[in-house]
């Protein structure tokens, strides 16, 4: 009797030994699509952040996860058109079921819905728009930076805590300068002289320096990325309005490029960031020392967000082992977050947006080498989510 | 006229051909209308984009407040593009050569600002169109359907314009591009002529910038900018001025060339510039006038 | 009344800065004919060298002298490999093929330089703010307007007093007899035009400091200096610095006033955007009632 069960019985194994084999055998490649503005004068926060990106990469040798991965990467140029025709053009071409890369909102906000409404999966390294947070929350949706208005609420608690009594606002014309604005206000109680809205190319400020001087106020705020912040930031200084104001930013208009850009004139500036260049994480040490050493720079906050945005991909695609058509354990997965991550533990709101601490930091001089650098003051909130995360409705 | 045809009905399966090729329609559409004033009437509008985006926004507005008719919105974006040109045309033909490129500029840079400026029409984040429009009898939301709209326009608004070419008006249009006092000594209103021409230019723009809201359904003040006037301007010369197949070869090849370069390297528009140079400086009839004289032996 | 004396020095500085670069665009376009978009890129490589002469540790003086003669050298090569051909060309074929210089320039900065915008300090000297009054304006502000009104006055002396203004001026309105005169047209063209981009350069290069040395720069100011040059007349210096200081006075009252006009019937950041909006728009309607007015503009060359 045993005779005729041996036989089968040992196919049985064997076979079960192969599909074990070719299971734990190399996974398909999976192509990921980035969607990223590379040129114009906001062009090198996407350089920034593809690099980081491109880092978490490397450390795996060209996979994550395991699973080996192809980065299809095009400029949007800053325009929403242009970034829904690429996006388009990876779904329909290029087959790409996972998209990651967009700074800018406006460019977000057409590149998403499409992607999204064909099933795929859009993972967001910066772009955090308040649209999406809430009632348009999307399951496919998953953002790792932050949400629009917050990083500008922990401005205005710190400009709050420093006792600034007046102060001015100014940001560019646009819906995440407003977002930044208003999610200010959401948290400084203080008394507002002026809110000035900026052109998005605008290179002088005079008339608005001149508006600003005669607001007599003690502090100011700004959400000028890039280019902007560098030449408003010059321009303020050498109107000798530093003196009388406090300065107190976000961390885009304080980032490493920023202080290198505008030199002594970073001198004093306050500023608040969800992620530090020395935070003591194991995970950010390494990621900083990683990219010292592979780009010869400083990294900023976009470059840390690519990292990171990587390693939870990398997080998610091992769990199904690149196999994007299993949709919902690849969600499942990327909503637990299980990735060391540079701001140390991370975690997801019930809109997928991340839930995380923000830190003060001041510009100073270091002692030793004379170059001005951010250092970290303290912690000013503690698990803060955003405020649109009770409006989403997702199970 | 035989490039375009052929492509189109076989890359019917690929839903992204499909996207691309009535792209290239839309702005044959915008640049044949150029051809027209710049080609056969002499006048280098150098502010076209503004037609197009007055078209663009007429439609998205329209479709915003609920209003999704096609054939109304269409017209409407046609008249107040019309119109536009009207009053731009009227006051910047009194001028000629630089001037009027320069004030052609003004006004569609004076556009783009307006655009920017008022926030219920979106400001720089542009307005989407929360769905196309409902053409009586074709379900546009199908890609392959909007491309023969699309198409079936540009074929009529060619013919319109092969036969206004090639009509008195035309006649007279062109003769007032190669010596405007002979025309004018003859006894021709030249200055009607122009502004009529320049009319029917700007209305043709306005209907692809209607056709683009409906294809991207998204619209911002970029469609006005300076450089889209550019482009079109590189649209037309690519094609050799003054031949309407030229223009449409013209779109064709820098829509085609963008994709082509950007897909290979982010510094696509060194080599892109280099073409373009080497075509004004060597290729004065175009690419299309070039390929056209070869194949004429 | 100190916040306009200083939104007027604003618009001052501003205005001669456009100057600077409008006094080569005028040159070029009135004696040569040509319409040089590219301009603006000659502006822009001015910035980049400077700034990078500066950050290598160069004397600021000396850095921004660096900035002016790459674009003036950078401008005789354009000249002699381009612009040259475009003499007899229509406006057209001008316009398109100083536009893919434009791509051409943009795209070969980042490549050279990359795309992160370029540091470059104010000379530690120049770094306070001088008090007039009421109000201290900043020091190196002051610089650059007497920088653009030093250029001013040196442009015009030289084309009004010397042989080469001289040939300059009769260029711009009789071409073939100055060729009949024996005098090298070609090589006259390619001086004007060196020099343009020389001032070009060194307005890019004094701005650096305020401003952000990134690609498409040039652009950004271009079609100023362009309705500058338009509306001042075309071929005249004169006419370039008159237009210039309009352009720049327009723009800046404009963006100071007009706001704070609308502030008490609008919200705050619409109030700014109709303002900026309308600012800008000022500046065309400007253009278009000068040319309506005076179709060739103010000032225009071979008036006296």
């Amino acid at each position: 009797m045993f005779a005729y069960v041996r036989a089968p019985l040992a196919a049985l194994l064997i076979l079960s030994l192969g599909t074990a084999v070719a299971g734990a055998a190399d996974p398909p490649t999976v192509k990921i699509g980035m969607i990223t503005t590379l040129s114009t004068p906001g062009g090198y926060l996407g350089e920034d952040m593809r690099d980081g990106f491109q880092l978490a990469v490397d450390e795996e040798h060209g996979r994550l996860g395991g699973v080996p991965v192809q980065i299809v990467i095009e400029d949007d140029g800053l325009k929403p058109a242009s970034g829904k025709q690429i996006a388009d053009k990876f779904l329909l071409q290029e087959k790409i079921q996972l998209f990651t890369g967009i700074i800018y909102s406006n460019v977000a906000l057409q590149v998403v819905p499409s992607v999204v409404e064909a099933g795929a999966f859009y993972v967001s390294p910066n772009s955090g728009p308040s649209q999406l947070a809430g009632r348009g929350c999307n399951k496919n949706f998953f953002v790792v930076s932050w949400q629009n208005d917050t990083p500008h609420e922990a401005t205005g608690q710190y400009a709050q805590y420093l006792g600034i009594k007046k102060m001015v606002l100014v940001a560019p014309n646009y819906t995440t300068g407003k977002d930044a604005i208003a999610g200010f206000k959401r948290t400084y109680h203080g008394q507002i002289a002026e809110e000035i809205y900026t052109g998005l190319d605008q290179t002088d400020y005079s008339a608005e320096l001149a508006r600003i001087r005669a607001a007599n106020a003690d502090g100011i705020f700004y959400f000028l990325p890039g280019g902007l912040g560098i030449n408003f930031l010059k321009q303020f200084t050498q109107a000798g309005l530093k003196k009388s104001m406090k300065v107190v930013l976000p961390e885009f208009s304080l980032e490493n490029h920023v202080i290198g850009a505008v030199g002594n004139d970073a001198e004093d500036l306050y500023g608040t960031a969800h992620w530090l260049e020395d935070l003591p994480y194991p995970a950010n040490t390494k990621f900083v020392a990683a990219y010292r050493a592979k780009y010869h720079r400083e990294p900023t906050p976009y470059a840390s967000q690519g990292y990171d945005t990587a390693k939870l991909i990398a997080s998610g695609l091992r769990a199904v082992n690149g196999d994007l058509s299993k949709a919902d354990a690849f969600r499942a997965a990327l909503r637990r977050a299980d990735f060391k991550s540079t701001r140390g533990a991370f975690k997801f709101g019930p809109n997928q947006y991340p839930v995380q601490d923000w830190y003060s930091m001041k510009v100073v001089r270091d002692p030793k080498t004379k170059q001005l650098k951010l250092r970290g003051v303290g912690k000013i909130m503690r698990d803060q989510g955003d405020v649109y995360a009770s409006q989403c409705k997702l199970s | 006229m035989l490039v375009a045809l052929p492509a189109v009905a076989g890359a019917l399966h690929q839903p992204f051909w499909v996207n691309a090729a009535t792209r290239i329609v839309i702005f044959a559409l915008a640049a044949v209308s150029l051809d027209l004033i710049v080609g056969y009437g002499g006048m280098v509008s150098f502010g076209h984009a503004a037609y197009f985006a007055a078209g663009a926004y007429t439609v998205g507005i329209l479709a915003q407040s609920g209003i999704d008719s096609a054939p109304l919105a269409w017209l409407a974006a046609v008249a107040v593009s019309a119109l536009l040109a009207l009053v731009v045309g009227a006051l910047s033909l009194r001028t000629s050569g630089i001037f009027f490129i320069m004030i052609t500029l003004a006004f569609a840079q004076m556009v783009f600002f307006l655009l920017v400026a008022v926030k219920a029409w979106g400001g720089n984040d542009g307005l989407p169109l929360p769905s196309r429009a409902v053409l009586p009898g074709v379900d546009l939301r199908d890609a392959g359907v909007l491309y023969y709209v699309c198409l079936t326009l540009l074929v009529g608004f060619v013919a319109f314009a092969a036969q206004l070419v090639e009509s008195r008006f035309g006649i007279v249009l062109r003769g007032a591009r190669n010596n405007e006092r002979r025309m004018l000594a003859l006894g021709f209103p030249t200055f009607r002529y122009k502004l009529v021409a320049f009319v029917v230019a700007g209305a043709g723009a306005g209907l692809a910038g209607a056709l683009y809201a409906e294809f991207a359904r998204f619209v911002s003040p970029d469609m006005a900018s300076w450089s889209r006037s550019g482009e079109l301007l590189v649209m037309v010369i690519l094609g050799g001025m003054g031949t309407l197949a030229g223009a449409l070869f013209g779109t064709a090849a820098l829509v085609g060339l963008e994709s082509l370069l950007s897909g290979f390297t982010e510094h696509w528009m060194l080599p892109l510039g280099a073409i373009l140079l080497v075509v004004v400086l060597f290729a004065k009839r175009g690419l299309y006038g070039w390929i056209a004289g070869r194949l004429d032996g | 009344m100190t916040l306009l004396f200083e939104q007027l020095l604003n618009g001052l500085q501003f205005g001669t800065m456009i100057f600077l670069i409008a006094a080569g665009l005028t040159l070029v376009f009135g004696i040569m004919g040509v319409i040089n978009l590219a301009h603006g890129s000659l502006y822009m490589i001015g910035a980049f060298v400077a700034a990078t002469a500066a950050g290598r540790g160069a004397p600021f003086v000396a850095a921004v002298a660096a900035g002016a003669v790459a674009a003036g050298l950078a401008g005789i090569v354009m000249e002699v490999v381009v612009i040259r051909r475009l003499y007899r060309r229509e406006h057209l074929d001008q316009v398109l093929a100083t536009f893919a210089l434009i791509l051409i320039a943009n795209d070969g900065v980042s490549m050279i330089w990359g795309k992160v915008p370029l540091p470059v300090d104010v000379p530690a000297a120049l770094h306070g703010a001088v008090p007039l009054g009421g109000f201290a304006y900043p020091a190196y502000r002051l610089v650059l307007i007497a920088a653009g009104l030093l250029v001013a006055l040196g442009l015009y002396l030289l084309i009004s007093r010397t042989r080469l203004g001289m040939l300059i001026r009769a260029g711009a309105t009789h071409r073939e007899t100055v060729a009949a005169l024996g005098v090298d047209i070609a090589r006259l063209n390619t001086v004007v035009f060196g020099v343009g981009a020389l001032l070009a350069g060194l307005a890019g290069a004094l701005l650096a400091p305020i401003i952000a040395v990134q690609v498409g720069m040039g652009e950004q100011i271009l079609i100023l200096t362009f309705v500058a040059i338009v509306v001042g007349g075309l071929g005249s210096i004169r006419g370039a610095f008159v237009g210039a200081l309009l352009v720049g006075l327009v723009d800046t009252l404009g963006r100071a006033y007009l706001p704070v006009v609308l502030k008490p019937v609008a919200r705050p950041e619409l109030a700014d955007s109709l303002g900026g909006g309308l600012s800008a728009i000022a500046i065309y309607l400007l253009m278009a009632i000068v040319l309506v007015w005076k179709p060739r503009g103010l000032f225009p060359a071979g008036s006296r």
